[in-house]
């Protein structure tokens, strides 16, 4: 289980390591990442290869504070939790220089300085590795892939129609069709002039018609009723006979010979 | 015998059924509708859903997705029954996952910054959780990080504290689970193994 941990955090001390040599702005952008003044300083004490529980204070004040510089001399605004950070090192590093204070009692245990750093360091860590742990989750669950969404009525609004919607629309177009239709049919109706003048036409260039045939050409009733009245009409004011051969059977419209 | 006589004696005196009589599913039937129903479903569907659907028990429908994963196995299929979020999906194999990535010409999508990693480690394990809280463990403000969380619903709102200012609390949400593989929050590793491991540094 010793390889764990080299596992777990490889990639942040890779990137750690590209800050440092890094210059400009990629530094900048590469800072963004950077995960806080805990963080870099483990980084320091990783680098210095010194005891976590026995961290060299002075020393790694002395590389924090070079790092800070290094910012600012780049023009990296340097986040407030960093100088908080630099102002607790110094904290820390004035209380190791100061001798013990003599006049208390030798069984009270000896606090050190740098015991609530190390505890927050410590407790940095785990979530550090944490993170580092759900980074790697992360990366694995992104080699798995899962079917693509399933067009249902839930996933697209375009097809969002029941049948009864379907229905609707269509009974509106059948609506807006048979208004139409109507229409056409009143501009296409015949004038009962129209009727008695076609009706003579074709009596005068055939001496005769068939009532029979020319009822059944009438397309609608309201057509059928002009065509009688001009029959009626026809046979008022023309010199005309209507003969029909047997009962039921066809009539026909006769043009007669004027005696001169 | 002596059981089938019995139904027979119960079966007037039940309830009238709400659910209309229905052709008994034989096992397989049922491994084949379970599987259908995890293909189709566009979240990992649970267990109980599954059984409310089916109208099957839950043990019924446990035996089914477990024989279906056995079948995937048998056959060394390209797919997978897997447990997450709380319920299964059926999902490509991680093995094959760069013929996948060539055929849909997709890359790995942009990662979450440390920063932002560290920020969920600290509410999945801390949940609930407040800002000040995570400031105290992180060291740093994670005001950007809480805010890219919460814009990728990896995190949620759970409340305020009820301690001064009502601080807001942070949890994890169900897309945490799904994204990152995990079948509830107990599958976390506990934080103490990793004490162990970094002392172990």
């Amino acid at each position: 289980m010793q390889e764990q941990p080299e596992q777990f955090t490889f990639d942040f001390h890779k990137e750690k390591a590209e800050i440092v040599r890094q210059s400009g702005d990629e530094l900048s952008i590469k800072m963004g990442d950077f995960a806080g003044p805990l963080d870099l300083l483990l980084y320091l004490i990783k680098q210095e290869r010194a005891d976590i529980f026995d961290i060299p204070i002075a020393r790694i004040t002395e590389r924090y504070l070079e790092f800070i510089k290094l910012m600012k001399r780049l023009d990296i605004a340097v986040a407030a939790d960093f100088l908080v950070m630099a102002a607790t090192l110094i904290e820390i590093k004035s209380k190791m220089l100061l001798p013990r204070d003599p006049t208390l009692p030798i069984e009270e245990e000896f606090e050190d300085p740098r015991q609530e750093l190390v505890n927050q360091l410590l407790e940095y860590e785990k979530f550090k590795s944490a993170a580092g742990m759900l980074h790697e989750r992360a990366t694995i669950e992104q080699a798995i892939y899962t079917r693509g969404r399933i067009e249902t009525d839930d996933a697209n609004e375009e097809v969002d129609a029941t049948v009864f919607d379907l229905l609707t629309v269509f009974q509106k177009i059948a609506e807006r069709h048979k208004d139409q239709v109507q229409m056409q049919i009143e501009r296409e109706e015949i004038s009962l002039s129209d009727m008695i003048k076609d009706l003579k036409r074709r009596l005068f260039a055939h001496g005769e018609v068939s009532l029979l045939r020319v009822f059944e050409e009438m397309s609608n009733k309201r057509e059928l009723v002009t065509a009688f009245i001009a029959v009626l009409e026809i046979v008022r004011t023309e010199h005309v006979r209507l003969t029909q051969a047997s009962t039921f059977g066809d009539i026909v419209l006769r043009k007669v010979e004027q005696a001169a | 015998m002596a059981e089938e006589e019995v139904e027979a004696l119960t079966e007037p005196e039940l309830p009238e059924s709400e659910v209309e009589p229905r052709p008994a599913r034989s096992p397989s039937d049922l491994v084949s509708v379970a599987e259908a129903l995890i293909f189709v479903a566009d979240e990992p569907i649970s267990t109980k859903m599954l059984a409310d659907v089916l109208a099957e028990p839950k043990e019924a429908i446990t035996a089914a997705i477990e024989q279906l994963q056995a079948d995937y196995l048998e056959r060394n299929s390209g797919l997978q029954v897997r447990e997450v979020a709380g319920g299964w999906q059926i999902a490509t194999r991680t093995e094959l996952h760069e013929d996948v990535r060539a055929f849909l010409k997709t890359r790995p999508s942009a990662k979450l910054s440390i920063a932002s990693l560290e920020t969920l480690a600290v509410i999945a394990y801390k949940q609930p959780v407040t800002v000040p809280e995570i400031l105290e463990i992180r060291g740093v403000q994670s005001a950007t990080s809480i805010k890219t969380l919460l814009d990728k619903r990896l995190i949620v709102a759970k409340g305020r504290k009820e301690a001064v200012g009502r601080p807001i609390q942070y949890g994890t949400s169900k897309e945490f689970l799904v994204q990152f593989g995990l079948k509830d929050l107990s599958e976390l590793p506990s934080i103490e193994d990793f004490e162990d491991l970094t002392q172990g540094m």
